[in-house]
């Protein structure tokens, strides 16, 4: 599991600045209509951040967890309650402190990675997806005494204005995603990334280099959490709209480990590839059932083919594409824009 | 007083009969990982696959005998499909590479039964009442199901016969060899083709059975594969090549989860049953990482 390392390329910037020119102006003036914000564009960037977060731990660090929505659940509580709570606390102030409770949450399941790794993990991970979801179901305080079980989130107000409309919460988002992206790529290319690495490569001899592997795994279970954490305040924020526990089921946490596996390992493009995907195809397949075989086949059976689709994805790619569709991208790439590469 | 202690022995021994349910799913689960090293994640979706298509024989028309004999071969079908689809082309990959790769094969098992079966609970009657014996109420003063016992009887049953197969027979020196050296195995003549096929349709029976008993408790429903789920921190504490540390596991497991839950669960709102067998299964992992009955892991660099 090779991932390239080099300096910024001009491209790099180029791109980039396409990209921003595309996210911040032409998509909210030609997107008219609202199913596209409400329904595409910002459950996909608030997963794709939450597949950051899976990243950094699985991609990078080497690190078998399947937890992720239970992150998410912690975040978007925990931005609710500061919300309430706290007067006059401004929205991304909320949601950074809810990413660190997140981190913090993320710090203590992340301990038993000291000693234990692969499905052993994987099974300590699925510890702290249950316990979460049920802490915050069993205690009424984090839903505020509310009984109904589902609680409206706030409107989300930043320096006294509210931004409510579709596109008014797409543009926040894409802020957020925007800066914790940039984040993760400057992390993931730096010492940080390269002792995430290391470890994930092979820890014994990460360690007799020098690497702290406690040090570097912690760092990698609070970074992951973090991201998970703010990712799940937003989409409950923007997305759902309300709070309640059951979104977060572990059904969400496949999700997401299937986005960072199809998207490809160890890279943040995969996350954004891998989300849109896991996204888009069941909307592909729900809009071929409607129109070309005119709602013949069954709601739920096209559900169960989309699952079947997905894992035999899953298996193909593991037999002969383990780095996903961020690598048949690049290969796509250097097949069509030979470039004198480096 | 003496009601007290007859409760609490109540509960335990419903604990442990269920908790027998848990050690089928994990038997299959052992049964693969012994004879290939695979971390199968897919035997929860098997379990569902097998008891929803052994339903759905059944409401086709077959009778009990022919719709069970029905669906063993098709776990046959799923299991050599499996072995020449998924496993053959990974051989020799890293274990996490198969984990990923069970674990899609589990999403194309719970899609394809769905969308042969549908999605709709279903109810599965095996004759077998889930009812207290009064004759044990009455002579002992403590109810238990009689579907628990009989769950305790067929677990006790393949525990055995699958002991007897891995010890006793050749075939069960066969699959020990292969476990242990895949090519070495093959080239001294052991067909590895078939023993694997021979696993994954061992495998594919005990998710029947398993799915059976869970079905008929539970209704035969998506639910199971969370259900299932619960043979992971099962096969934790008793270790993942170990047929008895399944059904260790599982006693401990099922008896430590159901008294939990009636004497702590209450003060805490209740259904601590989701994830009290997890956070059981990380104190062991940070105690005895190998499980009870697992061999020691070695790693080297």
């Amino acid at each position: 599991m090779a991932t390239t390392i080099s300096t910024y390329s001009r491209n790099d910037y180029i791109n980039f600045s396409v990209l921003m020119v595309l996210g911040f102006l032409i998509i909210p003036m030609t997107v008219n209509s609202d199913y596209w914000f409400t329904s595409i564009l910002i459950p996909w960037l608030c997963l794709a951040l939450a597949t950051i977060g899976q990243q950094v731990i699985m991609g990078y660090t080497g690190q078998l967890a399947l937890g992720a929505a239970g992150f998410m659940a912690a975040g978007a509580f925990a931005c609710f309650n500061l919300i309430l709570r706290v007067d006059g606390l401004p929205f991304f102030g909320a949601l950074i402190i809810s990413g660190l409770i997140a981190a913090a949450i993320g710090i203590v399941f992340g301990l038993p990675s000291l000693r234990i790794r692969g499905i052993y993990l994987m099974v300590a991970t699925l510890a702290s997806q249950f316990f979460i979801i049920w802490v915050i179901d069993k205690f009424g305080w984090f839903k505020n005494y509310d009984s109904s079980g589902i609680i409206t989130a706030q409107d989300i107000v930043i320096f006294g204005r509210p931004y409510t409309s579709p596109v008014d919460m797409y543009l926040v988002i894409l802020v957020v995603v925007t800066v914790m992206t940039i984040l993760a790529i400057n992390m993931a290319r730096g010492s940080t990334g390269r002792n995430w690495m290391a470890v994930r490569d092979m820890d014994v001899a990460a360690e007799s280099m020098g690497v702290s592997l406690l040090k570097t795994k912690i760092q990698a279970f609070a970074i992951s959490s973090f991201f998970c954490g703010v990712a799940g305040a937003l989409f409950a924020f923007t997305y759902l709209k309300s709070l309640e526990p059951v979104a977060f089921d572990i059904k969400l946490s496949f999700k997401i480990l299937f986005m960072c596996i199809l998207g490809g390992l160890g890279t943040i493009n995969g996350a954004f590839i891998g989300a849109g995907f896991i996204l888009l195809f069941p909307v592909l397949l729900n809009y071929l059932g409607n129109n070309v075989f005119h709602g013949a086949i069954d709601a739920t059976i096209i559900s169960a083919l989309e699952q079947v689709v997905f894992g035999v994805l899953m298996i193909v790619f593991m037999i002969y594409e383990p780095l996903g569709m961020a690598r048949l991208w690049e290969n796509l790439k250097q097949r069509f824009f030979k470039k004198k590469d480096k | 007083m003496g009601s007290e202690i007859l409760f609490f022995f109540e509960v335990l021994v419903g604990g442990l009969l269920a908790g027998t349910m848990y050690s089928l799913v994990a038997l299959g689960f052992v049964l693969i990982y012994k004879a290939s090293a695979t971390f199968n994640f897919a035997q929860g979706a098997m379990v569902f696959f097998a008891v929803l298509s052994f339903v759905g024989f059944m409401e086709l028309g077959l009778p009990f005998f022919l719709a069970f004999l029905v669906t063993i071969g098709l776990m046959v079908v799923v299991g050599l499909s499996t072995e020449r689809l998924v496993l053959r082309p990974l051989m020799n990959q890293s274990e996490d590479t198969l984990l990923m790769a069970t674990i899609g094969l589990g999403y194309v098992l719970e899609g394809l039964a769905q969308a042969a079966w549908g999605v709709e609970v279903r109810r599965l009657d095996l004759g077998i009442p889930d009812f207290p014996i009064m004759f044990i109420a009455d002579s002992i003063g403590i109810f238990i199901s009689a579907l628990d016992l009989t769950a305790g009887a067929v677990a006790a049953f393949m525990v055995i016969s699958l002991a007897v197969l891995f010890t006793q027979t050749k075939i069960g020196l066969g699959l020990r060899a292969v476990a242990d050296d895949p090519g070495a195995a093959s080239s001294i003549g052991i067909p590895l083709k078939h023993i694997m096929l021979l696993v994954w349709s061992a495998a594919g029976v005990v998710a029947l059975v398993a799915g059976c008993l869970w079905g008929a408790r539970a209704g035969v429903q998506f639910a199971l594969v969370d259900l299932a789920l619960k043979a992971l921190p099962v096969l934790i504490i008793g270790g993942f090549s170990s047929i008895p540390g399944a059904i260790v596991g599982g006693l401990i497991i099922g008896s430590t989860e159901k008294v939990l839950e009636v004497y702590i669960g209450p003060f805490f709102g209740g259904a601590i049953e989701g994830w009290a067998p997890y956070v059981l299964a990380v104190f062991f992992l940070l105690k005895r990482p190998e499980g009870l009955f697992g061999e020691k892991i070695i790693r080297r660099v």
